[in-house]
């Protein structure tokens, strides 16, 4: 088993256009940095410095990150990742 | 070129007077891959302000989470500016991360939003920063039966 986590479009460039790709990790953040090692340059369209990019959306298990401890989220083998971009503007 | 069938159009417009003075904001979905604009999907703006929008997080979730069910992709996403014109601002071009999008906009900006005449709207690519415009085909009917633009009686569903 595995952690799934769900590409969007515009980061599959990363994934060599597939749309979902697996990790492991005890939290969220150590997933990123997992499934970086893999697909290069992903993580950083995700989190600046420690924390997630203000206009990308992270849900485990349907649950915005930003409301269950963003980057230390926990996460287990089984759970589903969803990487979303916000859709916003001015 | 982005075509879109009056009944979609006039939803687009209806939605950014009944929002205005806030934005309005929503997403037209179509086929994988077709660039046919079908399904209507207005969404709330969270920021519930006159010069931001942003989808609700949960919904944005159930939304793609919908389209992927069934096979489709936000063909159009649009929004409403209420002061200024229909033209993307830098907050647009800088935050917009669908390349494929159609990205269209409608202004209810100097009373535009009163009364019920039509109101342009004006449809735009954004890609790494860089606008590009594009002609707007409003045909008559209703997408999502496919036959958009086709001469036919209108009471037959």
């Amino acid at each position: 088993m595995a952690i799934e986590v769900k590409v969007p479009t515009i980061l599959r460039t990363y994934t060599g256009g597939e749309k979902a790709v697996s990790g492991s990790g005890d939290t969220l953040g150590e997933l990123l940095d997992d499934v970086e090692t893999r697909n290069e340059g992903i993580r950083a369209r995700v989190v600046d410095g420690d924390e997630l990019r203000r206009f990308v959306n992270v849900y485990v298990n349907d649950e915005d990150v930003r409301f269950t401890g963003g980057l230390g989220t926990d996460v287990k083998d089984g759970d589903t990742v969803v990487i979303l971009p916000a859709v916003a503007g001015g | 070129m982005l075509t879109l069938d009056q009944t979609t159009y006039e939803a687009i417009v209806a939605h950014a007077r009944r929002d205005h003075p806030d934005e309005a904001c929503g997403v037209v979905a179509g086929p994988v891959g077709s660039d046919r604009a079908e399904r209507f999907i207005p969404m709330l703006n969270a920021a519930m302000s006159p010069t931001f929008y942003e989808f609700d997080s949960g919904e944005l979730l159930r939304l793609y989470q919908d389209l992927d069910d069934r096979d489709e992709e936000p063909v159009v996403i649009y929004h409403s500016h209420t002061a200024t014109e229909a033209y993307p601002s830098r907050t647009d071009i800088s935050l917009a991360q669908e390349p494929g999008a159609h990205y269209v906009l409608v202004s209810t900006s100097d009373g535009a939003y009163e009364g019920d005449t039509p109101l342009p709207i004006r449809s735009f690519r954004i890609v790494d920063g860089q606008v590009s415009e594009e002609e707007v085909s409003i045909v008559s009917g209703d997408a999502a039966d496919g036959v958009a633009g086709a001469e036919r009686p209108r009471n037959g569903g």
